[in-house]
C-alpha cells in the first residue's frame, strides 16, 4: 500500500478567533511495508498529522491518498493506536479485540475466533476473558494493537503508543513491535518525541520543525541493520544528527 | 467498625423518643413505641377503612413506578441527544433550566386542571420529580465518555449509530444509573406529597394525612417509617446493581 500525503496544511481557529497554523505544506510518500517515524518537538503538530491521516480530523487543504484514492474520514485500511488507553473498560479483552468485526456485522463465533488469533499474535492468547483494568499498561497497548490488526488494515498509525510506559517495558515493546511488523508486513507510521525510539524503529524518520510543523528533513535509517544495536557507530551517528536537527543546530 | 458505630444513635433516639413520649403523655403529640410497633407488625390489617399498610404501599409504589418509567423513557433518549448533539442541547437547555427549579408539587393545581384528579395527575407530578435528575445525569454521562473511546471506535469502522449504541451509551451507563437512582428517590418523595392532592383516596401519603384527621398519630408515624424503609430498600437495590454492573468504573483508573 502506498500512502501519500500531499500539500497538507492544517489551520486551527482558537476560541479568541486567532488562526494558528499547526501544519504547513506537508508532503510524504510512504511505500508498502515501510516503518516510518514522525519526530518533532512537542506542539509541532505530529499528532495532528497522524489524526488527519486516520480521518479523525479534516485538513484545511491538501489530501491523503491510499493507493491513489483520496481518503475522507476513517478507513478500514488504516488502523490507529492511541497514546492514552483506548480500550472499552466494560468489555473483556476478547470483546475489545472483536469490536471492529462486530461493527462490520460478523457473527459472534467468527469474530471471537479472529480475536483469539490476533491476541495470540501479540502474545496475550490466554487473557481474552480478562477486563482491561486487570492488565498492565504494556498489555493494554498490546490489546489495542491486536484490536487494530483485527480489521486487517494495510497500515497502522501509532501515536506515541509507548509514551506512558516505563523505560524497561518500552524497550521490550519496541522489540515486540518490530517482530510484529516483520510478521504482519504492515506499513507503520509511528509518532514519537523520543529520538532514540525513532532511530531504533524506523526505516526513515520524518523530522518536523516547531510550529508551524513543516518537514525539516527526512532521515534514512535503513542502512542500520535490524535488530539495531544502540551502541553501533551508524546508530550513534544518525542519533546525533537527528538530535541536532531537533535542537535546530543543523540549519543547513 | 463503621456499622456498629452507626447503629448507636438510632437506638439512642428510640430510647429518647420513648422517654419523651411517656413524660409528655399525650398520644396526639408523640405516641409511644408500643402503639406504633403493633401497627408495623401487622401490615395486612386495615387502617381506618383505607386498606392495609401493605395495600397502601403497593398503591404508592405503582404510581411511582408509572411516573418513573415515563420519565426514564423520555429523559434518557433526550439526555443522550442533548449530550451528543450540541445543537439540540443549545435548543433545549434554556427551557430545561427554566423548568427545573419549579418544585414538582407546584404543578399540582395545573396537573389537576389538565388530567383531573386521580392517577394521571399524580403520575404527572412524579414524572416531573424523576425527570430532571435522570435528564441531567444522562447529559453529564454522555459528555464524560472519553473522547479516545469514541475515536477508537470510529477508526475501527463504527458508524455514528454504532458509536452511540456501543460506546456512548455503555460508557455513560454508570452516570445514567446514578440519575435513575436519584430520580427514583425524588419520585418516591413526590408520591407522598402528590397523594395529599384533593380527590385521592389511597396510598401512604393519603394514609398519613387521613390518620391526622382522626388524631391517630401512631398510624402517621408507622406510615412515615414505611415510607422511609421503602426508600432505603430501593436505594440499596439501585446501589447493588451499580456495584455489580458498573464495577469497571471503579476499577478503571
Amino acid at each position: 500500500m502506498k500512502l501519500a500525503v500531499q500539500d497538507l496544511t492544517k489551520v486551527f481557529v482558537t476560541e479568541g478567533g486567532e488562526q494558528v497554523t499547526a501544519l504547513e505544506g506537508i508532503n510524504l510518500t510512504v511505500e508498502d511495508e515501510e516503518f516510518v517515524c514522525i519526530l518533532g518537538p512537542s506542539g509541532c503538530g505530529k499528532t495532528t498529522l497522524l489524526r488527519i491521516i486516520a480521518g479523525l480530523e479534516t485538513p484545511t487543504s491538501g489530501t491523503i491518498r491510499v493507493d491513489g484514492e483520496v481518503l475522507h474520514g476513517p478507513s478500514h485500511r488504516i488502523g490507529m493506536i492511541f497514546q492514552e488507553y483506548s480500550l472499552l473498560p466494560w468489555r473483556t479483552v476478547h470483546q475489545n479485540v472483536a469490536f471492529g468485526l462486530e461493527v462490520q456485522g460478523k457473527g459472534r463465533k467468527d469474530r471471537l475466533a479472529e480475536a483469539e488469533k490476533y491476541l495470540d499474535l501479540v502474545g496475550l492468547g490466554n487473557c481474552g476473558n480478562q477486563h482491561p483494568y486487570e492488565l498492565s499498561g504494556g498489555m493494554r497497548q498490546r490489546v489495542a494493537v491486536a484490536r487494530a490488526l483485527a480489521i486487517e488494515p494495510t497500515a497502522l498509525l501509532m501515536d506515541e503508543p509507548f509514551g506512558a510506559l516505563d523505560a524497561q517495558t518500552r524497550n521490550l515493546m519496541q522489540l515486540e513491535l518490530q517482530e510484529l511488523w516483520k510478521k504482519t508486513r504492515k506499513t507503520i507510521l509511528f509518532v514519537t518525541h523520543s529520538v532514540d525510539e525513532a532511530v531504533f524503529l524506523a526505516d526513515w524518520i520524518v523530522v518536523l520543525t516547531e510550529r508551524p510543523g513543516k518537514v525539516r528533513e527526512i532521515v534514512p535509517v535503513k542502512k542500520c541493520p535490524r535488530p539495531r544495536d544502540r551502541t553501533c557507530s551508524d546508530f550513534v551517528g544518525i542519533r546525533r544528527h537527528v538530535l541536532d536537527l531537533i535542537a535546530g543546530g543543523s540549519a543547513d | 467498625m463503621r456499622r456498629p458505630l452507626g447503629i448507636i444513635l438510632p437506638i439512642l433516639l428510640l430510647i429518647i423518643w420513648e422517654i419523651a413520649a411517656r413524660s409528655i403523655n399525650n398520644q396526639f403529640i408523640l405516641p409511644t413505641l408500643e402503639t406504633v410497633i403493633p401497627v408495623l407488625l401487622s401490615p395486612t390489617v386495615d387502617i381506618l377503612g383505607t386498606g392495609s399498610l401493605l395495600h397502601n404501599a403497593a398503591v404508592s409504589l405503582e404510581r411511582v413506578g408509572l411516573g418513573f418509567l415515563v420519565a426514564l423513557a423520555i429523559a434518557v433518549p433526550l439526555g443522550v441527544g442533548m449530550g451528543w448533539w450540541p445543537r439540540l442541547d443549545a435548543f433545549m437547555d434554556t427551557t430545561v433550566q427554566l423548568l427545573r427549579p419549579i418544585p414538582p408539587l407546584a404543578w399540582g393545581p395545573l396537573a389537576i386542571a389538565w388530567f383531573s384528579v386521580g392517577l394521571s395527575s399524580m403520575v404527572f407530578i412524579i414524572f416531573l420529580g424523576a425527570f430532571f435528575p435522570i435528564l441531567l445525569n444522562t447529559i453529564d454521562g454522555v459528555r464524560s465518555v472519553k473522547r479516545t473511546w469514541i475515536e477508537a471506535a470510529e477508526t475501527l469502522g463504527a458508524s455514528e449509530r454504532q458509536v452511540l449504541g456501543k460506546v456512548v451509551l455503555p460508557g455513560a451507563a454508570p452516570t445514567i444509573w446514578t440519575g435513575l437512582r436519584v430520580g427514583f428517590g425524588v419520585a418516591w418523595m413526590c408520591v407522598v406529597a402528590a397523594e395529599w392532592l384533593p380527590g385521592t383516596t389511597s396510598g401512604l401519603g393519603y394514609l398519613t394525612l387521613y390518620a391526622y384527621n382522626f388524631g391517630q398519630m401512631q398510624y402517621i408515624i408507622a406510615g412515615m417509617i414505611t415510607i422511609g424503609t421503602i426508600g432505603i430498600v430501593f436505594d440499596l437495590l439501585f446501589r447493588s446493581v451499580e456495584n455489580r454492573w458498573f464495577s469497571w468504573r471503579r476499577l478503571e483508573r
